[in-house]
């Protein structure tokens, strides 16, 4: 019952939040916070399930019950943590406690009403992570939209209306064309299902997939199906070329926002790609593994090109995630042991450093009220450790060794130049190493005019250092991110674990 | 299932007890004209509904209604079966007991300096007791008195704010629609009195061979009964009078024709069509109403959601909603099959109830809103969540549930709706077009629904205003409308079950 309770605590902590004085919102919002950290690090502590989720896993905190018979398929409260979703919902409760901190000083109106959304989306993307009913899951992934909306909507920049309406319009599109395609095969699979539970479906299409469904045959549909949801997902990860919401969200949203956003939310497409496509439909990914494999390089290459032309920092730092995602699919498609663990890993360490990055630049623009490269140069004079974290964040986006990043962009570059998915998956590997490169160009060319030589801005203010609530949050992460650079056993263990039955089912072997 | 020993005429308990607090209120008023004594006036109408809420539930909880086979207490046959208690009869009053309790104690701040208090309770709850009733009729002579039981009191209420020029036209405008409606059903009840000889339902369906030479003659009937539900629901082609008449009704006799009144409408339609006119004998009488019903279904659903996004005004804006939403519930006869149906049905039950919800509680908002004359279009409600966070937190409740969207109880009732026409679809394939014109309708809602959503919570007020008054009776009201719609996500095994259970009960 411990996942319940993980996300009980969240959702009474968003309502109690919500009704609660602005003045304590936001530390009552941070010590409810503390509650799910806690449960999700003892969970880790104790975790003992082994093996996948779908393919006949041992789940840990496993719990099911029936909810509604619909015809011939029963819908469950179906929830169980293995190996690949853990690290996720550890990475959720940490960051949401550092997003609420981090919000304390930007956040400056209606405060019990943001507090109580950001934690009303926690207990939602928990129940993303955990969920293994269908249906279950959906009602969670779609629940993340509204409150997100609003986020950006009332407390985003000065184009926050349009960037809101164009997140929920491009997810929701995406999800609508994604939830009509997975009904359409769960029917057509027939008799072979008799509830929504994610590992009976998985089994079923592993052992013979659906029939032909109103006059679809059989092996067309399944594609159909596999295309369409790969579509779904890819909005929300995003790859090009559906990331055009990105940019716009990230930039418009409040920083807490953004970290929510670029940490957890964008780890839902790619989880869910993970869990439906990479797992249900091997052999449709070795039969589309060349043009997954292009799209994920071109959003390695365009998306960092994007990040360089940009002038904004919080632009370039938005950038730069369709850039880390595109790794994403990169390792997934490659279908290895290391190929799909370093996805995984990618996910965790992204979160970590993509959260610290839109921290660091919340708090320049706190103090500056600007995010312009061309506005300031100097800052690390006035904000020295500030300005110290955003260079460590950055080094860890770059992919320096003893940080989470360079371990996980290892993980992927080995297990995708090693993978037999296509012949050409060394020349892809070997094209999407160049992101690294412009990576490292755009961050330090970005740094270098903002952050050092003399000092330049016009303000009407003295620029104060910013208080410890805006450093600590940023502090915990650096440190999550070498600790996972340093050690990254600690949930690469678990991840492959989890990664090997999936590597498992593809016909061409995953040795590397 | 506790079988429960009780008369016969007990059964009927949930409308009676409406009709006695209408007397009881009535009485009251003959004592003490013209009182104002609003809290003793509501109370006891709310009391009165409330009552005949927990009746019903208590009914169906216990068996009534629940064939004896499957160990429940049978199905209650009155008066030669004139009125009928079954599964459908109690599921359809928990429906009217929801609204006209909702209503009733959201009225209490409404009518605050209203002259006449106790009619216009009594006016409701004698309405309310013809939609309970006409839940329970089994035969056109009980459905046409029922409905006019109904309807008569909606006419006055409708035009109770005597001193308002809208609420007045829009009063006359109703009756004069509905005058005319009424006058078509009841030429299509003779008509099919002429070709059948019976009025009792079942009795018109055992004597459906002797119509076989006069078939031309039912099938003019069974139209103009299409007509007279059509118009009851909101349906294309006797949808228009829905957008004026809640327009300039006050919105919570609005909230309460749109909801409780459809629900009734509803409840008539599936029985007449399931029992009088059984549709594989129709079939071979070359009268088939499912294709009818398919056709309002779809035309109705994208005439309610195209005009719904064009409107300025939010009344109109969610009178045109309940026009579509009529649509989505007409899915329930349009998936009727030879083969059964059952799920389809349930699920436009299941959908009539968490509209008694949503859409109540979104009427709800607007009579808060004209309480607090903020105005009436979209622009009028900017900004109201910094005045009134909590009921602003209601209305997007309702209206992403209203749009179909998780995690509200509106998914579930149109997921349903949706499988429901997909399992029918492979006995008629007209269906899949159904299920695609509800999906591609319900992503489309999305626009306007969202729209009163951003109005209230994203955009800026376009004057200052003052704080708002959080009147006590209208805001419990939509806090447990929203509650509910909620609630009925986790909740909805039963509900489900409930109802589908009461729709394989009445499908021969």
């Amino acid at each position: 019952m411990m996942i319940e309770a993980l996300i009980a605590v969240a959702l009474v902590g968003a309502l109690v939040t919500f009704v609660a004085p602005n003045r304590i919102a936001g530390k009552l919002a941070f010590v409810i916070s503390l509650v799910p950290v806690a449960i999700s690090l003892w969970m880790f502590a104790v975790f003992d399930g082994s093996g996948n989720a779908l393919l006949d896993g041992t789940l840990a905190f496993e719990s099911q019950m029936e909810w509604i018979q619909l015809g011939d398929y029963a819908i469950t409260w179906f929830v169980g943590i293995d190996g690949i979703s853990l690290p996720l919902v550890v990475l959720t409760t940490i960051l949401v406690s550092l997003a609420i901190m981090s919000s304390w000083t930007p956040i400056d109106m209606r405060e019990s009403q943001f507090y109580g959304l950001v934690l009303f989306i926690e207990a939602n993307l928990i129940g993303v992570f955990v969920a293994l009913d269908f249906f279950l899951w959906f009602i969670f992934w779609e629940a993340v939209l509204i409150p997100m909306y609003l986020l950006i909507g009332i407390w985003g920049g000065p184009r926050r209306k349009y960037a809101a309406i164009k997140f929920f319009v491009y997810t929701n599109v995406a999800s609508l064309v994604m939830f009509g395609s997975f009904i359409a095969l769960v029917f057509a699979l027939g008799d072979g299902v008799s509830s929504f539970a994610l590992p009976e479906i998985t089994a079923a299409m592993l052992n013979g997939g659906p029939e032909s469904f109103a006059g679809i045959g059989s092996g067309t549909l399944t594609s159909l199906v596999f295309v369409a949801m790969f579509l779904g997902f890819a909005v929300k990860v995003p790859v090009v070329p559906f990331h055009t919401w990105l940019p716009d969200a990230h930039v418009e949203a409040p920083t807490p926002a953004s970290v929510l956003l670029a940490g957890v939310l964008l780890k839902m497409g790619t989880y869910a790609l993970l869990r439906f496509n990479f797992t249900m439909f091997p052999d449709q990914v070795s039969q589309f593994v060349v043009p997954i494999a292009a799209i994920a390089v071109i959003s390695v290459i365009y998306g960092a090109m994007l990040a360089l032309a940009q002038t904004d920092l919080k632009r370039i730092v938005a950038y730069s995630s369709v850039s880390s995602m595109g790794y994403v699919i990169l390792g997934l498609v490659a279908y290895t042991q290391f190929g799909i663990g370093g996805a995984t890993f990618q996910m965790v360490s992204h979160g970590l450093i993509s959260g610290l990055m839109f921290m660091a630049v919340g708090v320049i623009y706190n103090a500056t009220h600007t995010r312009m490269v061309t506005d300031m140069s100097g800052m690390a004079d006035k904000m020295p450790i500030a300005v110290g974290v955003l260079i460590a964040g950055a080094f860890g986006y770059m992919g320096l060794p003893l940080m989470s990043g360079f371990a996980a962009e290892y993980f992927i570059f080995f297990g995708a130049f090693g993978s037999e998915a296509s012949t050409y998956m060394p020349l892809f590997t070997g094209l999407a190493m160049f992101g690294i490169v412009i990576v490292a160009g755009y961050l330090l060319f970005a740094m270098q005019r903002t952050l050092f030589g003399p000092f330049r801005l016009e303000t009407d203010y003295e620029i104060r250092r910013a208080p410890l609530h805006d450093i600590a949050p940023m502090f915990v992460l650096l440190g999550l991110i070498i600790a996972l650079g340093v050690a990254p056993e600690l949930i690469f263990e678990m991840i492959t674990d989890a990664v090997d039955p999936i590597v498992d089912l593809a016909e061409f072997g995953g040795d590397a | 299932m506790a079988v429960l020993e009780m008369p016969e005429l007990t059964a009927l308990a949930p409308p009676m007890i409406l009709a006695l607090t209408a007397l009881v209120l009535f009485t009251y008023d003959s004592i003490n004209p013209r009182s104002t004594n609003r809290p003793v006036i509501a109370g006891v109408a709310a009391v009165g509904s409330l009552a005949s809420l927990a009746v019903a539930v208590w009914f169906i909880l216990a068996g009534v209604g629940t064939p004896v086979a499957e160990g429940g207490n049978g199905v209650f046959d009155l008066f030669e079966g004139q009125l009928i208690v079954d599964q459908m009869a109690l599921f359809f009053m928990i429906i009217v007991g929801v609204v006209t309790a909702l209503v009733s104690i959201a009225s209490y701040d409404y009518l605050r300096d209203h002259a006449y208090q106790a009619e216009y309770y009594s006016l409701v709850l004698l309405a309310a007791t013809g939609m309970s009733t006409m839940a329970a009729s089994n035969s056109l002579v009980t459905i046409f008195i029922s409905l006019e039981l109904a309807s008569l009191p909606s006419f006055a209420l409708v035009a109770i704010l005597k001193s308002n020029r809208g609420s007045v036209e829009a009063g006359l405008k109703y009756f004069l629609i509905g005058a005319l409606s009424s006058a078509i059903f009841v030429y299509g009840i003779s008509l099919v009195y002429g070709a059948t000889g019976h009025m009792q339902l079942d009795a018109i369906a055992d004597n459906l061979g002797a119509a076989e030479e006069m078939n031309g003659l039912l099938g003019i009937g069974v139209l103009m009964l299409i007509g007279g539900f059509a118009y009851k629901t909101a349906s294309v082609p006797f949808h228009f009078w829905a957008p004026e008449a809640y327009e300039g009704a006050p919105a919570p006799i609005a909230a309460f024709l749109s909801s409780a009144s459809k629900a009734a409408g509803f409840v008539i339609a599936f029985r007449v069509f399931t029992t009088a006119f059984p549709l594989d004998v129709m079939q071979t009488l070359g009268i088939d109403w499912s294709l009818v019903f398919i056709v309002l279904a779809i035309v109705t659903m994208t005439v309610g959601n195209f005009a719904a996004a064009t409107q300025n005004n939010v009344k109109r804006m969610l009178a045109y909603s309940s026009v579509g939403h009529a649509g989505y519930a007409l899915i329930g006869l349009a998936g009727l099959t030879v083969d059964g149906g059952e799920l389809v049905l349930g699920a436009a039950m299941m959908h009539l109830l968490v509209y008694g919800f949503m859409n109540t509680g979104a009427f709800l908002f607007v009579a808060l809103a004209e309480y607090w004359g903020v105005g009436r279009t979209f622009e009028d409600y900017n900004g109201l969540s910094k005045q009134a966070p909590i009921a602003c937190v209601a209305l997007a409740v309702f209206m992403f549930s209203l749009a179909g969207i998780p995690p509200f109880g509106g998914f579930w009732s149109k997921y349903f709706l949706f499988t429901g026409a997909l399992e029918a679809a492979s006995a008629n394939p007209w269906l899949l077009a159904v299920a695609a014109a509800l999906v591609i309708n319900s992503a489309l809602s999305l626009y306007y629904y969202s729209r009163l959503v951003k109005a209230v919570w994203i955009e800026d007020p376009v004057l200052e205003r003052e704080s708002l008054s959080q009147p006590t009776g209208l805001y419990a009201a939509i806090v447990v409308a929203a509650v509910m719609t909620v609630l009925i996500l986790p909740g909805f095994g039963p509900v489900a079950d409930a109802a589908i259970g009461a729709a394989g009960a009445i499908i021969p």
